[in-house]
């Protein structure tokens, strides 16, 4: 047993750690407020190989980890909550994707971009009238000759609207087979004939994440860009979403991090009744359990991410990793305010902006209930 | 163009803390870093690579752990590194130091440009650039903020004075140190990370009978200066008020400076 990070896991975390501090927290409260998306620190990030951490180099990747992958992903949340929702989704889940299903063709042409950072990838699941229920997708795609012709609306699709965007993995319904309607999975390029990119949302944070419809009016794409078996095209993403979750775990804990740091800060420097509000007891109970909490949330990303790297098993504690995080931040967050009273509700302290971000991550790749779900399924014996 | 990059790593804080009673460096519970300095050397040193082609090579000495800076420096793009690591160099002083880094430098061979820091955070003094220049007999400009153009066998750089700065031409080669001015350093790639840490990395360790030098040479026993006490400084304020009228204030003041030899 071994709880240290080996060396290259400790030098990805201080670097995206220094990048973090000095990139990215400056702009932060700046895209929160104007919205516009952050392409010179993609263009950093994407130089210094952080979107391509766990694919091989020949793929454009750094030959890395999905340890080191998510320490880099916490570290960046810390600075910016979106960047770290835009890692998960070219990296562990769009990424992962076409890295693991992908031909040796398509991982040429769509996921050495990816993992180099110069284009962003997007994974579009949720659909109108499917959300949790995501076997309910009414997307189809019908081959016509040499082209899959798809028919259908996707929603909120994070990345898409960045200009960067190069393609959105979509699921649809190809065929019928004995147990219901067949799911395949599909490259769609973004200047697809017919691919439509709906407005962005009006958030209630988030405004540096490109969060967009996608409406699909006979897209046709090529025949080739059928992604893996064309009929587990459901289960295929069911398995990368498996990563998602461990990824929106160490969003949270990045992002409960720098709410305990702002929070610690604030109470050693904000005096009331004549001494630092640090001094009273209710004050640092409540940093004690954010303590106890993010340090819990980080070993349990860490041993997920580390069972994916041996390749085995790890529904269970990636499920765990992201229900005990998502939860745990918003909660963090909601201390981090309080902590710092009528100040904290005010948009020029950062805690504000975090609290508002933190609420999402019980709701994107699968919400608390659905994660309940799981591991109650997993408790039946059932996976 | 071949140029060696001399980088030291030191404890992460410029508030470098002493155990009273032993009088060494607590170093436990202190993250440690490239020096801030060698970071902007480190950054001339592969600018100047990319623009004019050739090679960059690390030097540092200290103890093992020392191999995370030299990983990161290959992060940044340094094509190798060299650590200097043997309990007969421990202990050592500025010039031993020197001299230690200097028999290295010669055994690399071919070199246009060495690049020091201008001062370590820690040590503090100054002299290992200065130091090893001499040892090389190389040309030294110190405080370097700006390297103005690299012509056929000069460099044209600009070196901060108190109050200006001195534009200078040396032959090379020649040894720099540099100063923070100099440039934004860049962060590591986390592809070059990876591969630093992989075993086929290109960071060699070398000892003492890799340079070529004796035991009692290098390190303590090479030391011409010995540590007898390390200690930090207490600081009382010793104040003392002068009382009377003004000209026999002054007159006492006056005799005080000279008797504590201030004046
Ligand atoms: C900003 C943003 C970005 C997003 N990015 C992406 C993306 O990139 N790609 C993508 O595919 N999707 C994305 N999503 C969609 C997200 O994954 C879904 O919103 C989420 O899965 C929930 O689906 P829904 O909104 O339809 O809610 P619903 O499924 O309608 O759920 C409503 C409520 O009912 C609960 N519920 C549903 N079923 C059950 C049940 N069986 N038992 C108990 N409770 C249940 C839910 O937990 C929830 O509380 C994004 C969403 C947002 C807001
Ligand atoms: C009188 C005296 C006695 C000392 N005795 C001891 C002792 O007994 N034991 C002990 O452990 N230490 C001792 N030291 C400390 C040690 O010698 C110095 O830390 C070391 O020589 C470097 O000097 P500096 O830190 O002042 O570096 P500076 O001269 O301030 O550094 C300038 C630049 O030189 C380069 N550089 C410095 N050190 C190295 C290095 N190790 N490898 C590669 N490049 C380097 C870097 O580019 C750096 O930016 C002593 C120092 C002095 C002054």
């Amino acid at each position: 047993m071994n709880f240290d990070l080996i060396e290259e896991h400790k030098m990805i975390r201080d670097m995206a750690k220094g990048f973090a501090d000095e990139v990215i927290a400056p702009s932060a409260e700046e895209m929160e407020r104007t919205g516009q998306y952050p392409y010179d620190i993609m263009n950093k990030m994407a130089e210094l190989g952080m979107m391509g951490i766990p694919f091989p180099e020949k793929y454009g990747g750094s030959g890395g980890d999905w340890v080191g992958t998510h320490i880099c992903i916490e570290e960046i949340s810390r600075g910016d909550i979106t960047l770290g929702a835009l890692l998960d989704v070219t990296t562990s889940v769009t990424g992962q994707e076409i890295d693991v299903f992908g031909t040796e063709e398509q991982k040429k042409e769509w996921l050495v971009p990816i993992a180099q950072g110069t284009k962003i990838g997007a994974f579009a699941l949720t659909e109108p009238d499917s959300g949790s229920d995501a076997g309910a997708l009414r997307t189809r795609a019908v081959l016509e000759g040499d082209e899959w012709v798809l028919n259908g609306t996707k929603q909120f699709v994070t990345n898409i609207g960045l200009d960067n965007a190069s393609i959105a993995l979509i699921a649809a319904i190809s065929g019928k087979g004995q147990r219901g309607n067949i799911i395949s999975t599909f490259i769609v390029p973004k200047d697809a004939p017919g691919f439509q990119l709906g407005k962005g949302y009006e958030k209630m944070a988030w405004h540096g994440s490109a969060t967009h419809e996608i409406i699909l009016e006979n897209c046709r794409i090529p025949k080739k860009n059928l992604l893996g078996d064309p009929s587990r095209g459901f289960a295929q993403h069911l398995a990368v979403l498996e990563t998602g979750r461990i990824s929106i775990a160490a969003v949270s804990v990045g992002v409960a991090q720098a709410c305990l740091d702002e929070a610690l800060h604030y109470a050693r420097e904000r005096t009331q009744f004549g001494r630092p509000i640090f001094d009273f007891q209710a004050i640092q109970f409540k940093l004690a359990d954010m303590a106890v909490s993010i340090e819990l949330a980080r070993n349990q990303y860490l041993k997920a991410a580390w069972l994916k790297d041996q390749k085995r098993k790890h529904t269970f504690e990636a499920t765990v990793a992201k229900l005990f995080a998502s939860e745990m931040v918003e909660k963090v967050a909601s201390d981090a305010v309080q902590i710092h009273g009528g100040y904290g509700y005010m948009d020029e302290y950062p805690v504000s902006r975090y609290y508002k971000g933190a609420k999402l991550l019980q709701i994107v790749e699968g919400t608390s209930e659905v994660q309940r779900m799981i591991i109650g399924r997993v408790l039946a014996g059932g996976m | 163009m071949n140029i060696i990059v001399l980088i030291k790593q030191v404890p992460d804080t410029t508030d470098v803390k002493l155990d009273p009673k032993t009088g060494s460096l607590i170093r436990e519970g202190v993250e440690s870093i490239i020096n801030p300095d060698d970071r902007h050397a480190l950054e001339a040193a592969i600018s100047l690579k990319k623009a004019e082609g050739g090679k960059v090579t690390v030097l540092s000495m200290g103890p093992p752990q020392t191999i995370d800076a030299l990983s990161e420096a290959i992060g940044m793009g340094a094509n190798e590194a060299i650590l200097l690591s043997d309990s007969a160099f421990a202990g050592a002083d500025t010039w031993a130091t020197s001299f230690t880094l200097g028999k290295s430098i010669e055994k690399i061979g071919r070199y246009d440009l060495i690049f020091c820091g201008r001062q370590a955070i820690d040590g503090d003094t100054a002299q290992i650039g200065p130091q090893v220049a001499d040892y090389l007999h190389v040309p030294q400009v110190t405080y370097v903020f700006e390297i103005e153009k690299i012509l056929k066998k000069t460099i044209i750089v600009k070196r901060r004075l108190e109050d200006g700065y001195e534009r200078v031409q040396c032959n090379l080669p020649a040894l720099l140190t540099v100063i923070g001015e100099l440039n934004v350093p860049r962060y590591p790639m986390v592809g070059k990370l990876i591969d630093a840490c992989k075993e086929k990395s290109p960071i060699k360790i070398w000892n003492a009978s890799d340079i070529g030098v004796q035991a009692n040479d290098v390190g303590l026993e090479g030391s011409f200066t010995q540590v007898i006490k390390t200690f930090a400084p207490k600081f009382k304020r010793q104040g003392e008020m002068l009382e009377g009228d003004a000209r026999k204030v002054a007159g006492t003041l006056v005799e005080k400076l000279k008797e504590n030899k201030l004046i």
